[in-house]
């Protein structure tokens, strides 16, 4: 599904330059449910633009679905994310002069689906996620679970196969953040693959496969099996902290 | 090309957005509204006090004798030039000359009818007087050939010696005392544009004959053909030479020859107006350039405000063309709308102004018989140009509005979606 082989990415140019990502080497099956963490400034947001084709990389390679991204244009990667991606941040980024409704059926406007049809599927959707009576409701009149439940149904209409969420729980209580995380769960048991970014463990340890990025490069992976054990090892570490 | 789900897009973000809208809306209109003002105020006074020249022939020229003020070929000053019928003639034929009336005047005009009397000028004439001072007949006729030939007692009345001595009777065929010598009416007249009709006209030959003036003549009332400043100064200095020629005196005597040349002053008059034109339209341009700077800025604010929520487009798949195409396709919506709305408020207004001075005119004319004053007159703007302004307008916002749209198109989207 995804594969990184040696990608590096740099930001400014010349002398100023900031090297952020030194040789990333990354696959990632379908229907995997895969979290990036990392300290500030590892990287790990910028791994997830790429992964996201919301940014490009200078060297290496990256497989998406079988297709190479690399040099696209503009209108190519904007049809790619719109096919193969769905988005969920950290600050929701729902248009603020749209309802509910019309924030989850943007994505279907851009693929030339009807006003009507959208409409009904995007309330299909934010039934799903148990928002239908909050359809017509603008942004500012949500809770932040809600908006992010908005966002997560924002990003599932379009059928992706992958789902890049970063950090989805930053801007959320911790009881909110579990219940975003358990619809995350149930998308994926959905087969679709999940990429989140985080940097809370107990978020992380939630996901199959824990990628830990330190200056830029992967520091360690920790899979299903082994996540007992981690979780283990980091409660200790509290302790000692 | 024409996508409804496009344009409900584009409503939708519209009637979300009020006061953008209206902001971006409203410089366009006001800079609309405020050219059409501009060039109909501008219209309005050039038409005005162009219609007040009408009030005689534009090209008519006046000719008057006194006394020589310098000695000629060896003759004294202070000599006095009398003008004759040979004159008359001499006049007549020259060059460039259209119509010519000879004027001699008659001292102390007691004009009566019945019990009725009064003061008034008389002005003996020739026909040709009618079309040099754009003398309307509102009854019965002008002093004809005819009148001239025969020596015909023949008068016709101002409308306000009528008024004065009939009272509203049938006046045409009654005789009319002047000084005491009945002549009859065959016509009532107005003065061309003017608000006075004090004047009552003879045949010249019967006034040299009934009032004792042989053959003389006091003044030329005449129209010339020319097109521009130099040509009717150059009529003026032929007929100048040609009198001067006759009578033996310096052409450049004007004390001896007085003229007065209305098409000159007409022209500069008009000259002036073409430069009061041109800085009207400066004045326009101006305008229409700060509505464009206002239109732009707006743009760029807009895009501005716009940038996250195009990146949250172009991440859930808006491709940089369609983002263009919706900023752009909504600022051209907006400008047009706002553009037409200028238009039709600058010309409603103009229009209420135009009827609000028609009616004061016509006020003006009932009080005065039927001729208005006004230095204002039709303050309207040929829609050509309001229409191309306001497609400049349009144009320059969308102009305006791609440059930082296209821009923002190829922020990429996680530029945009960074928190601030």
């Amino acid at each position: 599904m995804i594969r990184l082989n040696n990608v590096h990415k740099s930001y400014g140019n010349g002398s100023n330059s900031l090297h952020v990502l030194k040789g990333i080497d990354l696959e990632i099956e379908q229907g995997e449910f895969v979290s990036i963490m990392g300290s500030s400034g590892s990287g790990k947001s910028t791994l997830l633009n790429i992964l996201g084709i919301l940014d490009n990389y200078d060297e290496g390679s990256y497989h998406l679905n079988g297709t190479l991204i690399k040099d696209m244009s503009e209108k190519q990667a904007a049809r790619l994310r719109n096919e193969l991606l769905g988005f969920v941040f950290q600050s929701f980024n729902l248009i603020s002069f749209k309802n509910a409704m019309e924030n989850v059926a943007l994505p279907l406007y851009y693929q030339g689906v009807n006003r009507k049809k959208r409409n009904k599927i995007a309330l299909e959707y934010l039934e799903k996620l148990g928002l239908l009576p909050w359809a017509h409701h603008m942004p500012n009149e949500l809770s932040g679970g809600q908006k992010q439940r908005v966002a997560i149904a924002r990003s599932l209409i379009t059928r992706p196969k992958i789902i890049v969420a970063d950090e989805p729980t930053g801007a959320l209580d911790t009881s909110t953040s579990y219940e975003v995380m358990d619809i995350l769960t149930k998308i994926n048991n959905d087969g679709i693959t999940v990429v989140i970014v985080t940097h809370e463990h107990d978020i992380a340890a939630m996901t199959q496969k824990i990628i830990r990025l330190k200056d830029g490069v992967i520091a360690e992976i920790i899979k299903n099996g082994e996540l007992k054990e981690w979780k283990h090892q980091y409660n200790k570490e509290l302790e000692i902290a | 090309m024409f996508d409804i789900d496009k344009w409900q897009e584009i409503f939708a973000t519209i009637k979300k957005n009020k006061m953008r809208t209206f902001l971006t809306g409203f410089s366009v209109a006001w800079g609309i509204f405020m050219l059409m003002i501009l060039l109909g105020a501008g219209n309005g006074l050039s038409n005005g006090v162009a219609e007040n020249f009408m009030r005689d022939a534009v090209n008519a020229m006046w000719l008057w004798s006194g006394r020589t003020s310098m000695p000629y070929q060896g003759m004294k000053e202070n000599r006095q030039i009398r003008f004759t019928n040979a004159d008359y003639e001499l006049i007549k034929h020259l060059e460039g000359v259209e119509f010519t009336s000879g004027r001699y005047y008659i001292s102390g005009n007691r004009f009566a009818y019945g019990n009725e009397s009064g003061e008034y000028t008389a002005v003996t004439c020739h026909p040709e007087l009618k079309k040099v001072e754009s003398i309307e007949i509102e009854k019965g006729r002008f002093i004809n050939e005819i009148d001239i030939l025969e020596t015909r007692k023949s008068v016709v009345l101002g409308k306000d010696i009528y008024d004065a001595l009939f009272k509203n009777k049938e006046a045409i065929g009654e005789y009319v005392r002047i000084n005491n010598v009945p002549f009859k009416v065959v016509g009532i007249c107005l003065e061309g544009g003017g608000t006075r009709h004090r004047n009552a006209y003879i045949p010249v030959t019967t006034g040299q004959k009934v009032f004792n003036g042989a053959n003389r003549l006091h003044n030329f009332a005449l129209t010339i053909n020319a097109n521009s400043i130099e040509e009717s100064k150059a009529i003026e200095d032929r007929v100048r030479a040609a009198l001067a020629r006759k009578h033996k005196f310096d052409e450049t005597d004007r004390a001896a020859l007085g003229s007065y040349n209305k098409l000159e002053n007409y022209l500069q008059t008009m000259r002036i107006f073409e430069a009061i034109k041109i800085f009207i339209w400066i004045i326009g341009a101006g305008t229409l350039i700060a509505g464009i700077v206002g239109v732009s800025n707006i743009m760029l604010i807009v895009v501005k405000e716009r940038t996250k929520e195009i990146g949250i487009r172009k991440a859930i798949g808006a491709s940089p063309a369609s983002v263009v195409g919706l900023i752009l396709l909504e600022s051209i919506l907006i400008t047009t709308i706002a553009g037409y709305v200028g238009l039709v408020l600058g010309t409603g207004l103009m229009e209420g102004v135009n009827f609000f001075v028609e009616q004061q005119y016509a006020a003006a004319a009932a009080a005065n018989s039927g001729n208005g004053e006004t230095i204002f007159r039709n303050p309207t703007v040929d829609l050509n140009i309001a229409a191309t302004a306001t497609m400049l307008l349009v144009f320059a916002g969308a102009v305006a509005g791609y440059i930082p749209a296209k821009r923002a198109a190829r922020i990429k989207p996680i530029v945009a979606l960074r928190d601030e």
